[in-house]
């Protein structure tokens, strides 16, 4: 009579406008411009990783500042696959997920023997030793960098057939190719997420959130989840990096490996959005990416902002934007949490 | 002989690190609380002994002097209005705090200071020396790793033989328990971060007048420091002294094998200390 649920009626809606959603995207290069389409695979690669870090920080407890090692990575991985072996780019891209997961392995080892806060500081030792190695590579350009051949970048999976379909030029179509892998890939990472929350693992997650020991007491191996959390977060960002430079087709250790791009945005993206929920880097993404745009001209004013945003939202409404819409509504679009229903209890207090 | 030389550079290099890494353990001693803006902060204060030397004519030892009590009151009041409120179990929103605040402390100095790279002038004493027979060194390493030394028996003093540091291991060992015996843990974290920005400007004189410094700088400051503490086991100012020698050793002698390699030895001794060692050298607390 009573079951287990976590089914809500905005959650209904949701999954009823999302595949809506999903498609006007797919066909929005046809009316689109480049640059749109542009800001558009800005916006979705940032959503990844924002989605990426609050699982691992916001549900995960692990709140590293290291993930620039695994974007980084991804990416030279995906560039050593087509300089190196001559792949295809887009074929090369899971070669960077591999390589994230790899690292992710040491990183975990060294990493996990650091408790607490310190744990974060560790994670960026690491990255910065992944760049100052990556910058040894000679083969792809040491620490200046090198950019993706000609002959690589024109041979793009799939190009020659958005050239056909939309009539655009090649570099065009090249974007539009990224824009669909991203999108392709933020609907994988965000779904991958919501399915793994709504899983055994995501009630062990909330279990250890919630209380650590009375987690272990009923059986949740800690330490098990933590590793398992920590490579697929390191193996999504890998996939996301090397993807994130296919687009700009130029790689050098300071930029694939940049504590700002890839982790001090993301992490103001989930502050500022809601940590611990799906919706909240979404709104995050929103407000991150109209600020950029608002204070563009501004130089280090607008990553100043962001910062001294980050810190009053976590001073003020530490459950962020979506925080706040939640717990005066009741909204949950991505329902995660189990509730109890069936007929009311009689009596009772 | 030249490897007795990079030997004893590394070890005088151990002392400005040591001096990055006092401010740190202290807080974390303390409150548990890991400063992510604490290399920007080194930067800012930095700046603070610049301006005096440039703006106000004053010696860099004046400067810092005056610079000391800024930073302290800027410490305090951080404590006070900002960090003090998330302080408590959940360790994520101190350590986001600090990150927001370290991004715009970095892009604050760059928009007040521009990217040029700047240092403190010292005159003669810059390049003078001292011949020791086996090796020659600088007065200016000397001094530091002189500084650092006198840094640590100073607060060893404060912690173990005065009555504010006797607040400070209790609210360390237990917060409530302190509390019900009188002591206010708000106004003593206040007090430690004050303490700890005085020793981060001492740093910071050391940082500005050796070497260049600009406002992007802070981020490597706060990682040297962290290892060293990490290397020589929480709780310990000597471990931390012996952390900062190591990671200037390791990367002295990376440095002499080939200039590209001087951080990543650094990096590299630290990650090996943490393969044989997780809990560091010297460890004296738990956590």
């Amino acid at each position: 009579m009573y079951r287990l649920t976590t089914r809500t009626r905005a959650g209904t809606v949701t999954a009823i406008i999302v595949p809506i959603f999903i498609v006007a995207a797919l066909a929005l290069p046809a009316v689109a411009s480049r640059g749109v389409i542009q800001d558009l695979f800005f916006i979705l690669t940032m959503l990844t990783l924002a989605q990426i870090w609050n699982l691992l920080a916001g549900y995960g407890g692990l709140v590293s500042v290291g993930q620039q090692a695994f974007v980084g990575i991804g990416a030279y991985a995906m560039f050593a696959g087509v300089i190196l072996l001559g792949w295809n780019p887009v074929l090369a891209i899971p070669l960077g997920g591999l390589a994230a997961l790899v690292l992710a392995v040491p990183t975990a080892f060294f990493a996990f023997r650091l408790q607490g806060a310190y744990f974060a500081i560790g994670t960026w030792v690491i990255a910065e030793v992944t760049r100052l190695l990556v910058a040894q590579w000679k083969a792809l350009g040491g620490g200046t960098g090198t950019s993706l051949p000609r002959e690589a970048t024109s041979s793009i999976l799939g190009t020659d057939a958005v050239r056909a379909l939309f009539g655009v030029r090649e570099a065009a179509a090249r974007d539009v190719m990224a824009y669909w892998l991203a999108l392709a890939l933020l609907v994988a990472v965000t779904g991958g997420i919501y399915w793994l929350l709504r899983s055994r693992l995501g009630l062990a997650l909330a279990a250890v959130r919630d209380n650590v020991d009375a987690a272990q007491s009923v059986g949740v191996d800690t330490g098990r989840l933590r590793w398992a959390v920590f490579l697929i977060a390191a193996a999504a960002t890998g996939l996301t990096g090397a993807l994130i430079f296919l687009q700009t087709a130029r790689i050098s250790p300071s930029a694939a490996f940049a504590v700002t791009d890839w982790t001090a945005n993301v992490i103001f993206i989930v502050v500022i959005g809601g940590i611990g929920t799906i919706e909240g880097p979404i709104l995050g993404v929103l407000v991150f990416f109209a600020l950029r745009s608002a204070l563009a001209d501004y130089g280090s004013w607008y990553l100043m902002t962001l910062g001294l945003i980050a810190v009053v939202v976590m001073l003020f409404a530490p459950k962020g934007l979506w925080g706040l819409i939640a717990s005066r509504k009741g909204l949950h679009l991505f329902p995660v949490r189990r509730r109890l229903t069936g007929p009311k209890i009689k009596g009772g207090i | 002989m030249i490897w007795l030389d990079t030997l004893v550079q590394g070890i005088l290099l151990g002392g400005l690190y040591a001096l990055f890494a006092a401010g740190l353990s202290l807080v974390f001693g303390i409150m548990r609380l890991v400063n992510l803006a604490h290399g920007d902060l080194i930067i800012l204060a930095a700046y603070l002994v610049l301006m005096g030397v440039t703006l106000l004519g004053l010696s860099p030892w004046i400067a810092a002097l005056v610079a000391m009590p800024v930073m302290f009151a800027l410490g305090w009041l951080l404590q006070t209005a900002v960090l003090n409120r998330v302080l408590g179990k959940d360790i994520l929103p101190p350590l986001l705090v600090t990150f927001g605040l370290s991004v715009a402390l970095q892009n604050g100095l760059l928009e007040a200071f521009s990217a040029d790279s700047r240092r403190i002038p010292v005159g003669a004493l810059e390049g003078a020396s001292l011949d020791l027979g086996l090796v020659t060194v600088g007065i200016m390493p000397l001094m530091t790793f002189a500084s650092a030394i006198v840094m640590i028996i100073a607060l060893n003093a404060l912690f173990y033989h005065t009555a504010l540091g006797r607040a400070f291991r209790a609210t360390s060992d237990d917060v409530v328990t302190a509390g019900l015996m009188g002591i206010e843990p708000k106004r003593i974290f206040a007090i430690a971060t004050g303490i700890a920005m005085v020793v981060v400007t001492l740093a910071a004189l050391y940082l500005g007048m050796r070497a260049n410094f600009d406002p992007s700088i802070g981020p490597a400051r706060l990682i040297y420091a962290f290892e060293a503490v990490i290397i020589g086991g929480l709780g310990s100012l000597w471990g931390t002294l012996a952390g900062g020698i190591i990671i200037g050793v390791a990367q002295t002698f990376g440095a002499a094998l080939n200039p590209e390699w001087q951080i990543l030895a650094g990096h590299i001794a630290f990650l090996a200390v943490m393969l044989l060692k997780p809990r560091g050298l010297f460890p004296r607390a738990v956590d």
